[in-house]
């Protein structure tokens, strides 16, 4: 039988331990709101500032996103050129990262023997610190020439050579991230279908990787995201020409690079519609996001 | 536990480094406050202009007892800034907008010139101005209509707004709606040049201070592109550098007393920009 | 038939990774064979000239700046707000709405942040063009980034663990710090690594609220100017791909440096762990 002051003791540090939690979980929720503060902000200056001219200028949005003339000094705003320009770019790099990236992230986990997946993974990390402005210099100092001097290209700045920058400069937010899901699929799973019968590569791609969708799933958003922030590098091999691309060696102009390119010197309803811009931008990415959200939703099903 | 113990130490040496900057952070506020008194001059605006005006900071603070400091952030943020007070005075390679002319005073601290590139291999060293006109707004489209070799040309040009395009498009004479459409829009002078400097089949227009034997400078009406040559009115490609303000304080004019003075003119001529000639 | 696609699909998983490292040899390897040329203790320690031929002191200073006050604000908001997501906040219309608020500030083009940092920090808090400004934007920059791969960490620690702590009699709190957060510990630092990258290599953000004054920073609230901005503006305006390529070289050293230091220690805290 304890003392009753023991008991007592027992009770001020248990409430206290309760306090202690409550507090806690709310300083995590605080937390966690952070980013939605921020994003609340962000959203609300850009669209603040790009709503402005449609509202109170009276311009309309119709013709800023079907219009094919971006002409700043002659007020006339039309953006189509570079949506259709950041469409295929993103499209082609996603065609031509995601399934190099996967295999990497894949080789990397399941397949490459210890010592090389130790030399590799860091150095896959390394690449993706490597900022946006080198892989630009590469662009522009290596692909554009091999593009002109190779494929007979009057100039290299193309489509092509921006797909080619973001494929690689997406890659390895795509493995390291994929690579981390693919191992945290608990070992179980691989022994119980190799128990089954199944070769260890049939156990990969039927098994492993399914287990791992959300994972993979994530690494695909974030290198999206890196590709369509990247502005820099896209600056530097794009061309910037204000044409609706017919053909990969069209020089393009994508939407960020819009912005990027004219901000420094825009003034009045000119900068403005570069926020106009970015809000086209955005909801493309929130468009993005919300297609694999649904994919990845059903592929847990 | 020994596995808590490193945790809080990473979390000391995190808060620690935190303490610290905080600490430095207060120290250098009350040191910008002290120098807020007039020993900083913030200036901000055109790349164009920017390398000059460094230089000629460089140059200044070796014998005045003040601070410099200079962003390179575009002509209109620039003017932006100047106006706002964010900075003391904004550098423009563009001339001032209607409402911006009732809010900032220009002076006129040098000119420059802005010439006519290709790639060095190119033959074509001499164009009219209606060539270049013609060339720009795509109605001649090969080499070989200028003198040159049968190849198609590609247009580099820089993005709308910037001051270098503005005032090139004007003395040429075509707006930014006849431009051809497929020109390469490059963000810079340098990334100007070397776009031309790797492509045998481009044209572009960068200001004098870029001029280097990477590329081929092109003369207009038989004229060559030299400092000379602007201020005898001959060639025709020429803007002024701006320094915008509003009231100024001791130290910012004596910095520009300093650029309008022989020896500051003297930097700006060796920057490759075209002195103020007294007429 | 069986034997076959397996071949073929165990030949394409080594020709990705094969790819990826060529890409990976190729780039770093153009870099230093561009840039080594420059190198050299006067190029590293000295003071930035105007007139050409100086040093870019002033610039690894800043970033050094620009990497510590960001990551001092965005971990531990980061690993709260990842903690609060995946061991405490019931599956409802607030998580979803946090988890969809953190997706979308992965997706913002960085030129974006820039802008808003330009106006908020800058302008409306009256940082002016500062370290400070840039550091709080790239604060926002990073934070989904240490959220989504913390989460990713905490998800790959065994429920059992929990279990077993909880069983024991800690509290939540107490499984957090002695269990969970330890094991998740790897996962983690790689999340922090990641952003320091993220730091490293931005540019837009940076140039339009730090601004480009190339001097040795007198605080946080100068203005300064990173080694990436210095990389970019040497390449846009000066065409000077040899400048850039040394500048890349000094990048690359500082986050191989930051890479060994972080593996140092997420082994250090693996050992303790077992």
């Amino acid at each position: 039988m304890p003392n009753p002051s023991e008991v007592k003791q027992k009770n001020k540090s248990n409430r206290l331990k309760y306090i202690m939690e409550f507090i806690s979980e709310k300083l995590f929720l605080i937390c966690a709101l952070i980013s939605v503060l921020s994003l609340f902000l962000i959203i609300g200056f850009v669209f603040f500032k790009g709503s402005n001219p449609f509202i109170a200028d009276g311009y309309s949005f119709i013709d800023f996103i079907f219009g094919s003339d971006w002409i700043p000094s002659e007020d006339k705003y039309g953006i189509f050129p570079m949506i259709v320009a950041s469409i295929y770019a993103t499209i082609g790099a996603l065609v031509i990262g995601v399934p190099i990236g996967l295999l990497t992230a894949i080789f990397l986990s399941e397949i490459a023997p210890k010592p090389i997946a130790k030399i590799i993974s860091p150095a896959v990390q390394l690449l993706a610190g490597i900022p946006s402005v080198l892989y630009g210099v590469f662009g522009l100092a290596i692909i554009v020439p091999f593009l002109q001097n190779n494929l007979g290209l009057v100039k290299g700045q193309s489509l092509i050579a921006v797909i080619l920058v973001l494929a690689i400069m997406m890659l390895p937010t795509i493995v390291t991230v994929a690579e981390t899901a693919i191992r945290a699929v608990p070992k179980t799973y691989r022994e119980g279908s190799l128990a089954l019968g199944a070769s260890p590569i049939g156990t990969i791609f039927k098994v492993v990787v399914p287990a791992a969708k959300s994972g993979i799933m994530a690494a695909i958003v974030l290198g999206l995201g890196r590709a369509i922030g990247e502005t820099m590098a896209v600056i530097l091999v794009a061309g910037n020409s204000l044409i609706i691309p017919t053909s990969i060696t069209d020089s393009v102009r994508p939407l960020t690079t819009n912005i990027a390119l004219e901000m420094g010197y825009a003034y009045g309803t000119h900068q403005e519609m570069l926020f106009a811009t970015g809000i086209v931008l955005f909801s493309f990415i929130l468009i993005l996001n919300f297609v694999l959200a649904k994919i990845s939703s059903k592929g847990g099903k | 536990m020994l596995k808590l113990r490193k945790w809080k130490s990473i979390l000391l040496l995190m808060s620690l480094t935190l303490i610290l900057t905080a600490c430095n952070g207060g120290e250098e506020d009350e040191g910008q406050a002290s120098s807020g008194n007039g020993s900083t001059i913030s200036i901000s605006g055109s790349t164009s202009v920017g390398p000059l005006a460094e230089k000629l900071a460089a140059k200044y603070m070796e014998s005045a007892n003040v601070n410099i400091e200079i962003n390179q952030i575009g002509s209109s943020a620039g003017i932006t800034n100047a106006i706002n007070g964010v900075s003391d005075i904004g550098m423009s390679s563009r001339s001032l907008e209607s409402g911006e002319e009732e809010e900032v005073s220009p002076t006129i601290i040098a000119f420059d010139g802005i010439v006519v590139v290709t790639h060095a291999n190119n033959k074509v060293k001499d164009l009219t101005m209606d060539e270049v006109k013609k060339i720009f707004t795509g109605e001649i489209t090969n080499w070989k209509e200028v003198g040159g070799k049968d190849m198609e040309i590609v247009v580099v040009s820089r993005e709308d707004g910037s001051g270098s395009r503005d005032a090139f498009q004007e003395i040429v004479d075509y707006s930014s709606g006849e431009l051809v459409r497929n020109s390469i829009i490059a963000s810079g002078n340098g990334n100007i040049k070397t776009t031309v400097a790797t492509n045998e089949h481009a044209i572009g227009f960068i200001s004098f201070e870029y001029i280097d034997e990477t590329i081929s400078t092109v003369h207009i009406n038989g004229v060559e592109p030299t400092a000379k040559n602007v201020i005898e009115g001959k060639y025709p490609l020429s803007r002024p550098f701006l320094f915008v303000h509003k009231d100024l304080s001791e130290e910012s004019q004596a910095f520009i007393d300093f650029i309008l003075s022989e020896a500051g003119q003297e930097i700006a001529a060796e920057a490759g920009a075209i002195p103020i000639t007294e007429e | 038939m069986r034997k076959f696609k397996d071949n073929l699909l165990l030949g394409l998983l080594w020709f990705g990774a094969f790819l990826t490292v060529a890409i990976l040899l190729i780039i770093v390897g153009y870099i230093f064979y561009k840039g080594i040329g420059l190198i050299n203790l006067e190029f590293i320690f000295g003071d930035y000239s105007p007139v050409g031929g100086g040093g870019i002191w002033p610039m690894i200073i800043t970033t050094i700046y620009t990497i510590v006050i960001s990551l001092v604000i965005a971990t531990p908001i980061g690993i709260l707000a990842a903690v609060y997501l995946q061991e405490y906040a019931k599956q409802g219309r607030l998580v979803r709405m946090i988890r969809f608020a953190t997706e979308s500030l992965t997706g913002i083009p960085s030129i974006i942040y820039g802008l808003f940092g330009a106006v908020f920090f800058v302008t409306t808090l009256a940082m002016g063009m500062s370290i400070i400004s840039a550091s709080l934007t790239l604060t926002i920059i990073v934070l989904p980034v240490i959220i989504r791969t913390t989460e990713e960490a905490l998800k790959t620690v065994p429920a059992s663990y929990r279990e077993g702590s909880l069983a024991l009699g800690s509290t939540k709190l107490q499984t957090l710090y002695k269990v969970i957060l330890p094991s998740a510990m790897p996962g983690i630092l790689s999340g922090i690594i990641l952003s320091m990258g993220r730091i490293i290599g931005e540019s837009a953000a940076i140039f339009l609220t730090a601004g480009t004054v190339a001097a040795m920073p007198e605080g946080i609230f100068s203005s300064a100017r990173t080694l990436t901005v210095h990389s970019y503006l040497v390449t846009q305006e000066s065409g000077d791909i040899e400048l850039a390529a040394a500048i890349g070289i000094v990048l690359i050293v500082m986050i191989l440096a930051l890479n060994f230091a972080a593996t140092f220690i997420s082994k250090k805290l693996n050992k303790a762990d077992y």
